[in-house]
């Protein structure tokens, strides 16, 4: 957090909302805050924000990036409009959570732009170089004056070198990262090979010599770029929805101190001790015990588990449940890097970097490479040097050699498959986010499903809603529209025609009730309807009391997404290992099992207990994949060999895994590992073809016959064949 | 065919303006959002 922008206990007057403690002031006195908008689908979603806003007479711009799906609002005035601002925002449907920009990874951003500029750079460069060259390539066959292909020569140099040297950076600072960390990675030779061959065309550009290779060089770096930025782009959009996970950590709270006043502390800054006021529908941001009030709580993201929690005086509560009934004082235990939440941060992060240990392929293969190549060069100089050449044609012979292995196929191999795999998994609603997820995903062998919310759909739906009675659901549903409770919501949803009741009173943690002439009708749990204690319990399940009629009981489950028994078949089908590991009770984790012929299941199981289980799984040698959602599955995934997460996940989860994938169906686990399968075979094709163009090439190169003009038709031949063949991945659907 | 050492500095010259526009249209934040700029086109107001 930056200094000056959020609140120090004591400073902030009771008015202001959450929304303030994010809006920072411009060196000309206006407010700015930023946020991300749930909810934002087409560019008609972002006239009517940008309208309903600019209508606020305080606002002087506002401005929705429908590609980011962020808001950046600037005004004049007060820190407090913020909030009025983006309640009128929720007035029309979508929801904005405001973040602090300066703690979103920029780094990314950056990145990415400054390999769109290299791009433009070698773009120009190589069209104009290219030209010129057909120029030469022509002049050659019809006999061009010497003097004249100097000329070219040094107009292509003049044009060249500045843009190789502007443009080859990304490439120099990945090379130094390895080469710094003692290993060799795919840019080591691309590096050596292109400044060797700038300086000897220069060389012979000075010299007046017969072969200049400008167009060669500038040409691979610019599809070395292009492949590069294309793939950086298209896992840009599910990093994107990752960043979310801030607006989950910094958040504000609402502290009471002593005389009565409250104030709206940063959720890091609440000292123990301290009593903080949760409303209705919030989000709690400390750990704590609960010193006052009587609700409800869904801690599901923590524990996985899906049938809200009530809690009273004494119990504890954790940061990042919802409270989901009435206000609560929760005196503060922890807050901060102290809570349970950040200690789940700090579990995944420290899985990360285990994980971030994986070698991609394409590195594998250039560590063997790039000795063998630059051993080559070496032998053909002290080969055409022993046989009597003179030093600079047998310099000439072996530059060639780096040229013509120079890795253009290879360095194209496997961002050419990655960046139509990715496109291609986008276009079916499945976001990659981490660049060797595909390499990852073709070795797994096990896949590890989470239950709520990843297995199920995770949200309770009524069972059997044509068994009730028509009247008595339409009274529940009427009632229930009153209340946020998610069985309350889930009631609604099965009866969608239901008129809302007024004058209904909520009774936090028990019930709704509503006076009628003939009685008080009550709609709840069993003992506020006074159900006898003798009737099993259902699990999620909620009853009506009316005068004169028996308790008639709701009830609820969470259902399975509605292919999940066909994936899970599936899967075994393919010879993968499935397990369910959930946090829910044993008997709600039974039954789903049993439903999906799954006979590995564990209940009742922690964040900690999740990624322990992985580490058995790896430490056997497994390669897991870990399907979860929740926020307690986040270690998990990032212990796990590789991770998949719902979009509707909670936003660390979100973090945590390799990729996410959007809608109810499961399916997206077999698509993803079908196309990581196909993946990986055309990978290894290419770089078996990229290989096969190298014994063809080299040998020309060893004896001295490569022209320029040989090289540049070697080089664009076998990266086109390269690019055409990881096109294969997009005709027909996978198998 | 001394005509040419003038047009191959000229057609750089073009070129390398192109450039520039390029750069000065990332630079002005016009490609932060390429599938909002394709949306704002068919909006009414303003």
């Amino acid at each position: 957090m930056d200094g000056g922008v959020v609140t120090t206990p004591g400073a902030k007057p009771i008015a202001a909302g959450e929304a303030a403690c994010y809006a920072h002031r411009d060196s000309d006195g206006a407010l700015a805050l930023h946020a991300f908008v749930e909810g934002i689908h087409c560019g008609g979603c972002v006239a009517k924000i940008e309208r309903v806003l600019a209508a606020h007479p305080a606002v002087l711009s506002a401005r929705v990036n429908l590609s980011t799906r962020r808001l950046v609002l600037k005004w004049r005035g007060a820190e407090a409009i913020a909030d009025v601002l983006l309640a009128l925002i929720a007035a029309i449907g979508f929801k904005a959570v405001p973040f602090d920009p300066l703690r979103l990874a920029q780094a990314d951003r950056a990145a990415q732009s400054d390999l769109l500029r290299a791009l433009a750079v070698a773009g120009f460069a190589a069209a104009n170089v290219m030209l010129l060259s057909l120029a030469i390539w022509a002049g050659r066959a019809e006999g061009m004056d010497p003097a004249t292909r100097a000329m070219l020569h040094w107009f292509s140099g003049l044009i060249a070198l500045p843009a190789l040297i502007y443009s080859i950076r990304p490439f120099v600072h990945s090379a130094w990262r390895a080469l710094r960390a003692r290993t060799l990675n795919m840019d080591v030779p691309i590096v050596v090979g292109i400044a060797l061959t700038a300086g000897m065309s220069l060389f012979e550009t000075i010299n007046a010599g017969d072969h200049a290779y400008f167009d060669s060089a500038i040409s691979l770096v610019f599809f070395l770029l292009l492949g590069r930025y294309l793939d950086l782009r298209a896992r840009g959009q599910a990093r994107g929805a990752a960043e979310r996970l801030l607006a989950l950590t910094a958040r504000a709270v609402t502290v009471l101190a002593k005389d009565g006043t409250s104030m709206m502390v940063a959720a890091g800054q609440v000292e123990p001790g301290a009593v903080v006021l949760v409303a209705p529908g919030e989000r709690i941001g400390v750990d704590g015990v609960v010193a006052f009030g009587k609700s409800e709580i869904d801690s599901s993201i923590i524990t996985g588990e899906s049938v809200p929690a009530s809690v009273q005086p004494g119990d504890a509560v954790f940061a990042g449940a919802v409270n989901l009934g009435a206000a609560l004082r929760v005196t503060t235990l922890a807050a901060g890097e102290s809570t349970l939440l950040a200690e789940i941060v700090r579990l995944m992060e420290a899985a990360e970097q285990r994980k971030s240990r994986y070698i991609a392929l394409a590195d594998r293969v250039s560590r063997l490479y790039a000795p063998v190549v630059h051993l080559l060069a070496l032998l053909t100089f002290g080969g055409w040097w022993l046989a009597g050449a003179s030093w600079d044609s047998a310099m000439v012979n072996a530059i060639a050699v780096l040229i013509v292995t120079c890795p253009c196929a290879l360095g194209l191999a496997v961002p050419a498959v990655q960046v139509i795999a990715t496109g291609q998994l986008m276009r079916r609603g499945i976001l990659l986010k981490s660049d060797t997820a595909l390499e990852r995903l073709a070795t797994v062998d096990t896949v590890v499903f989470d239950k709520t919310g990843t297995l199920t759909l995770g949200r309770p739906a009524l069972v059997a809603p044509e068994r009730h009675d028509p009247a008595a659901l339409q009274l529940a549903a009427g009632m229930a529209g009153n209340s946020t409770h998610p069985l309350a919501r889930a009631l609604c949803r099965a009866a969608p025609r239901a008129r809302l009741l007024d004058a209904v009173r909520e009774t936090p943690g028990a019930g709704l009730s509503l006076d009628t002439p003939e009685g008080e009708i009550r709609l709840g749990s069993r003992t506020w309807c006074g159900v006898a204690s003798d009737v099993p319990d259902a699990g999620m399940e909620l009853w009506l009391k009316r005068p004169g009629h028996a308790p008639r009981r709701f009830t609820f489950a969470d259902d399975l997404r509605p292919d999940a028994t066909d994936v899970v078949a599936t899967l075994k089908r393919q010879g993968y290992a499935v397990k369910v590991i959930s946090g829910d009770r044993r008997p709600a984790v039974a039954a789903i099992a049993a439903m999906l012929g799954v006979e590995d299941w564990q209940a009742e199981t922690g964040p900690v207990g999740k990624s322990a289980i992985l580490a058995q799984l790896a430490a056997a040698g497994r390669k897991v994949l870990m399907v979860g959602d929740g926020l307690n599955d986040a270690p998990a995934l990032a212990a796990a060999h590789v991770s998949l997460s719902p979009s509707t996940a909670a936003d660390i989860s979100q973090t945590a895994a390799d990729a996410i994938f959007q809608g109810a169906e499961l399916g997206a686990v077999t698509e993803l590992l079908a196309t990581a399968n196909k993946a990986r075979r055309l990978v290894r094709q290419n770089i078996g073809a990229a290989i096969a163009y190298n014994l063809v090439a080299v040998p020309i190169a060893v004896l001295g016959l490569l022209t320029p003009f040989l090289a540049a038709i070697a080089m664009s031949s076998s990266s086109l064949g390269v690019v055409g063949n990881a096109l294969r991945l997009a005709r027909g659907r996978s198998p | 065919m001394t005509v040419i050492a003038y047009l191959i500095p000229i057609a750089i010259v073009l070129g390398a303006i192109g450039l520039g526009a390029f750069f000065w249209a990332l630079k002005s934040g016009q490609f932060d959002d390429p599938d909002g700029s394709a949306e704002r086109i068919l909006f009414d107001d303003d």
